[in-house]
């Protein structure tokens, strides 16, 4: 397949340096000021270099790649809240022409997740968002297996951040203020961890996983969802509920058409207790009882094997 | 891993033990070697019953078909068992709150979920290292009747919206996932 990579961060540089990998060829890339193109394939060492040295892939404008020849555009572009630009603009653009769009940024189907439906009713093409829940986990795939008709309930720990956060606070017994800081130094948490540490990025996901879910029925966004975050977790609490062999999780929780994220208290030895940025989802089926998934829920070349296993899907 | 066969829940039996050394071991065998997960031992040494026995109460965590087989262990070993928790309270729910707890009378606060509920507190652990005027925590264990967790979990979502308190709930009806 040729694909088309919109975004140049962490997955979408990720996506250029492994697609030939998994036997694809990228014929444009893009970051938010420039483009590279080449219809007979990039040369991914020498972009991802020039992106490194200069700032820019290319001497293009980012509109070149939408318009470039490929087959799956790949929008990597950070998730944006409210109208979900320019991520949606991309795929609307690739729709249009009846591509297919692999999503790698949450905006999309967290917030206008009926417009990208009807979208993708008018093309040709096909639109698969496997990365943008869990990372590197068959998270998507995996209810679409099973048929969201069957699955009751999804729950599980979807941020890394905050789940490094809370662990860390329980294992030594640290200050959220301490953890966090040690965090950062880490490069666990950005500068800025406010949509980690307030809910809203395991919101998203839950937001998306609810989509999935009502199978084309109710359209869900973050308004729908009730979410909490960890900002305001005491050391005590944490420890208090050790005491009693639990701990303190930030929990995503999609049931009975309702989404909520907060921390909550779960068995210490359970596996929604993972440790560290370790993230876990648990499907709970009608006839074949509690599935765990669990990986890495983010970071580049993780992400990116979700691209490309959704590109493979495609392929098919 | 688990099914819906083999949910792990909370039990609390009470038992009658003779006042002689090691007695309170040989009553904890049986719920050990029969895959129970001990929480806590309530050992009332100066409480004795009419019979001059001590009454200890134990919380454990086990499936319900593991429980059946800790309750006839202990009867077989000649442990006296008073009551074997699933009947009347067959749910604990462990909420821990945070916040302003001691200036919003802790105390009050608990007779309220105990009136307005049908369940009981037993047990709170209170931490305070910032001292009583600033935000503490405290864990409460409360047993409630089968299928009643929702509505004891919807009293004390009301009662810490009204005391500004922060509710971390259990994850499901019991949390015991």
């Amino acid at each position: 397949m040729r694909l088309a990579v919109m975004g140049a961060g962490a997955v979408g540089g990720s996506v250029v340096e492994l697609a030939a990998d998994y036997g694809h060829t990228v014929t444009a890339f893009a970051d938010s000021q420039s483009a590279a193109v080449d219809a007979d394939g990039l040369d991914a060492a020498a972009v991802l270099d020039r992106k490194e040295q200069d700032g820019t892939v290319g001497d293009e404008r980012p509109e070149d790649a939408l318009t470039a020849p490929y087959d799956v555009l790949v929008e990597a572009t950070p998730t944006t809240l409210g109208d979900a630009e320019p991520g949606f603009g991309h795929l609307r653009t690739a729709l249009e022409r009846d591509r297919h769009v692999v999503l790698a940024n949450k905006g999309p189907v967290a917030e206008r997740y009926a417009d990208v439906r009807a979208l993708e009713r008018e093309s040709e093409g096909t639109v698969l968002f496997e990365a943008t829940v869990g990372g590197a986990m068959p998270v998507l795939s995996t209810v679409d297996d099973f048929d969201p008709e069957h699955i009751t309930a999804v729950r599980g720990v979807l941020n890394g951040t905050a789940n490094f956060i809370l662990s860390r606070m329980g294992a030594e017994g640290l200050g959220y203020e301490h953890v966090l800081a040690e965090a950062q130094d880490l490069g666990v948490a950005e500068a800025d961890p406010t949509f980690d540490v307030d809910g809203t990025d395991a919101a998203l996901k839950g937001v998306i996983v609810a989509n999935v879910l009502a199978d084309n029925g109710t359209e869900y966004t973050l308004e729908d969802a009730d979410v909490e975050g960890i900002q305001d977790i005491a050391g005590s609490a944490i420890e208090l509920a050790q005491e009693e062999g639990r701990t303190v999780r930030l929990i995503a929780e999609v049931a009975e058409g309702e989404v909520r994220v907060g921390p909550r208290l779960v068995p210490a030895n359970a596996p929604l207790a993972p440790t560290g940025t370790r993230n876990i989802v648990q499907l709970e089926t009608e006839h074949a009882g509690r599935l765990n998934i669990s990986g890495r829920g983010a970071g580049g070349p993780e992400t990116a094997s979700a691209v490309l296993a959704d590109v493979g899907r495609l392929d098919q | 891993m688990s099914d819906s066969t083999d949910e792990v829940r909370s039990y609390t039996v009470r038992l009658e033990l003779v006042d002689e050394p090691g007695e309170l071991l040989r009553a904890l065998e049986p719920i050990a070697d029969n895959g129970g997960n001990l929480l806590s031992i309530f050992h009332e040494r100066g409480n004795v019953t009419p019979r001059g026995h001590i009454p200890v109460e134990v919380d454990m965590e086990a499936t319900p078909e593991r429980f059946d087989g800790i309750v006839d262990a202990l009867r077989d070993a000649g442990i006296n068992v008073i009551q074997a928790g699933a009947e009347r309270y067959s749910e604990t729910l462990t909420v821990v709150l945070t916040g302003h707890l001691i200036n919003t009378d802790l105390s009050d606060t608990l007779s309220r979920i105990q009136e307005r509920t049908d369940a009981t507190v037993t047990d709170l652990s209170l931490s305070a290292p910032e001292g009583t005027e600033d935000a503490s925590s405290a864990r409460i264990r409360l047993a409630t009747e089968q299928n009643a967790t929702e509505s004891v979990m919807g009293t004390i979502r009301d009662l810490a919206e009204e005391k500004e308190l922060r509710v971390i709930e259990p994850l499901a009806a019991g949390g015991e996932l």
